[in-house]
């Protein structure tokens, strides 16, 4: 604990993720950057192909086989760079170490197998627990995650549950081994409203109680507010922007983050459970294929663009408390 | 309990279904040209008419076709399949007798050609441009296009002519003395061929299938989970992936099953093998209508009994099949 207040759980640097694809081979992660303390929250938001689950699967070591791999840069978890980790290494890790939520709970958990083994296979791969002290453990887990009734839920197969309780179980499962980080890809997404509060309180509310280091994927500007106190603004790949929470909400420096935070007009008002998704900015995000191009690659969205904006990429532009802009007109916006 | 209830309406309604096969194979049978009578007659080279009369009579044959019918159904329920004069026996102890080596050879054959199938599904979806997964497509191919009977005359010439590794046919060498251990490899000499041949057609059907599941398991979302928690990638394959590719193998190999005596007959014939496939065949060359009646009823019996354990088989495996009723 006390190292971490030093140096960073989680640094980043200099990431670069290339995919393999039909058009060939393209940057869907360019040169990011971050860092991670213990207990903190960060979240992450930009519209969809951003490549922010990518970043999150990087992370993860689980880029899809064949398709991504790290083209350069570093990826330290306490010190240790994940990115030369040997599979053995990473299979430690995972699970232990560091956890990811899903996207789509609907899916994510295996039809064949009852919720309670599920959870279970983890303790008992990294904690070394028999079967009886796993599946008691699970019983207390699915407790913690607030599903109703665990001694009888825990023999439940995924699909005798609602699309809330799996993603609970999958919280479960994630904390299960009360890891250092948290990644959750937009947990919420494929819920329904109501539901995603209660998901987001679950997941505050146990992250605090163990210390767990979270980095949040969301479209929801309300629950970045809420939850996180850094943010990073991800445009096609690169970073558009970085700061505390508040901070880049009061005083945007980039464009593309002023525009989403408009689309979200309560935002600045009231944060409340009313949390309506980000709405569209004129234009689409360039295809992954123009992803390397060496211009600002928003610009063809930006009403300030000129000539530099769209022959060269911005440099980062750093304002104060660590908030960074990817702007060539950072200090007018 | 749903279980139960489930397991006995699907019982009941194969109790209905059987009883709906004998009708039609009675009727078919008994519109064809030729009856018991005729082929007594011929074994005693030739009958005068009242003699037929009398034949016919003795064995109920004159009988209003609905009365025959329902003698025959009644019958058959109590397990009476009737006498063969071809071979003059019970046709129950008849199948029973030919039974083993039918059995022998198709369990012999699927066993193989599941654990085969899985085995090389699995292995060439987890590298699809692997040796394996173009060895798998080129056997598929081979196993769709090759009719089986040629596939056994290939191996007979290659295997038992040239070679001389394999008997050529039968299921015993009447010079190999003893029982026991003896007994026991001789037949399975003379069983490595035949299963093989059987083989063939249902391993390109399971490694086929088995890898086109796998691969779609593999790039699912649960595998992905598997993997984020950290679990070796041995366990990722066979404990989360394989049991939920297997569901349309056990599908398939349960329809393949209720193919047991017709996929027999012809692998029967190339290999002399003394089983049901053979028997059937016989009969029919025979007129055996009897014999034939009792093969096409205990084929339906089988097709019903295999598609009940192919059910029992998939609820154990994936707990949704048959969750609501
Ligand atoms: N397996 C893959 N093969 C090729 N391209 C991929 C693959 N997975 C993702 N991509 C591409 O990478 C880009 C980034 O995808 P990513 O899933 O990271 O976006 P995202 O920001 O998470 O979006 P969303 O909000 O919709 O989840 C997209 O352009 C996508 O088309
Ligand atoms: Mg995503």
């Amino acid at each position: 604990m006390k190292n971490s207040h030093n140096s960073p759980l989680l640094k980043v640097e200099n990431l670069r993720i290339e995919l393999t694809t039909r058009d060939g081979v393209a940057p869907v992660i360019d040169d990011l950057s971050l860092e991670l303390r213990a207990g903190e929250t960060l979240s992450f938001v930009g519209e969809s192909g951003c490549g922010k689950s990518m970043t999150a699967l990087a992370l993860m070591g689980l880029l899809p086989e064949k398709v991504g791999r790290v083209a350069k840069g570093s990826i330290c978890f306490n010190g240790e760079d994940l990115t030369t980790a040997s599979p053995a290494r990473l299979n430690e890790i995972r699970g232990n170490d560091i956890s990811m939520i899903f996207q789509e709970p609907m899916t994510s958990l295996n039809p064949v197998y009852t919720i309670g083994e599920q959870i279970a296979e983890v303790l008992r791969r990294h904690r070394g627990m028999n079967k009886a002290a796993a599946w008691q453990r699970a019983i207390e887990l699915l407790d913690a995650v607030r599903i109703p009734n665990p001694k009888n839920r825990v023999s439940d197969y995924p699909h005798q549950l609602s699309g809330g309780q799996r993603q609970r179980v999958m919280i479960a499962i994630a904390l299960a081994c009360e890891p250092k980080i948290l990644i959750a890809d937009e947990p919420t997404t494929a819920l329904d409203v109501t539901v995603q509060a209660q998901i987001f309180d679950l997941m505050r509310d146990l992250g605090r109680e163990l210390g767990t280091a979270t980095i949040l994927i969301t479209h929801d500007m309300g629950a970045v507010a809420e939850m996180a106190e850094r943010m990073i603004v991800m445009y096609a790949g690169r970073m558009a922007e970085t700061g505390p929470v508040q901070q880049v909400i009061d005083h945007p420096r980039h464009p593309y983050t002023k525009g989403l935070i408009s689309c979200v007009p309560h935002l600045l008002a009231q944060l409340t459970a009313e949390r309506p998704p980000l709405a569209e900015i004129d234009g689409i995000v360039p295809s992954l294929k123009d992803f390397g191009r060496d211009e600002c690659l928003f610009a063809s969205r930006c009403e300030r663009a000129n000539e530099q904006c769209r022959n060269q990429r911005p440099p980062e532009v750093g304002f104060s408390a660590g908030q960074l802009s990817a702007c060539w007109q950072a200090e007018d916006v | 309990m749903t279980f139960l209830r489930a397991t006995f309406f699907r019982s009941l309604y194969a109790i209905l279904l059987l009883i709906a096969v004998l009708v039609l194979n009675f009727s078919m049978m008994h519109m064809a040209p030729g009856d018991v009578a005729d082929t007594i007659a011929q074994s005693m080279g030739g009958a005068d008419p009242e003699i037929m009369a009398q034949i016919r009579a003795d064995y109920g044959l004159d009988q209003p076709f609905l009365i025959q019918l329902a003698t025959y159904v009644g019958k058959v329920l109590n397990f009476d399949l009737g006498f063969s004069f071809f071979y003059n026996q019970p046709v129950v102890s008849l199948i029973l007798e030919r039974l083993p080596a039918t059995l022998l050879l198709v369990l012999g054959a699927q066993l193989l050609a599941l654990t085969l199938g899985v085995v090389l599904g699995v292995i060439s979806a987890r590298n699809p441009n692997g040796m394996t997964s173009h060895l798998v497509t080129g056997l598929a191919l081979f196993g769709y296009a090759a009719p089986v009977f040629w596939t056994g005359i290939l191996c007979l010439i290659a295997f038992s002519l040239h070679l001389g590794w394999f008997p050529t046919s039968g299921m015993r060498d009447v010079t190999v003395a003893g029982g026991g251990w003896a007994k026991l490899l001789d037949i399975a000499h003379h069983a490595v061929l035949p299963i093989i041949t059987l083989c063939s057609v249902y391993l390109a059907l399971y490694s086929r299938l088995c890898r086109t599941a796998m691969l779609e398991v593999l790039g699912s979302d649960y595998v992905r989970t598997a993997k984020a928690k950290g679990l070796s990638a041995r366990q990722v394959v066979y404990k989360h992936a394989l049991k939920n590719a297997v569901s349309p193998v056990i599908t398939l190999a349960g329809l393949q099953f209720s193919a047991v005596i017709s996929g027999a007959v012809l692998v029967e014939a190339v290999y002399s093998w003394p089983g049901l496939g053979t028997l059937a065949f016989q009969s029919i060359i025979a007129r055996d209508t009897p014999t034939i009646l009792g093969i096409l009823f205990f084929s339906a019996l089988v097709v019903i009994v295999g598609n009940l354990l192919t059910d029992i088989a998939l609820r154990l495996v994936d707990p949704r099949v048959g969750g609501k009723q």
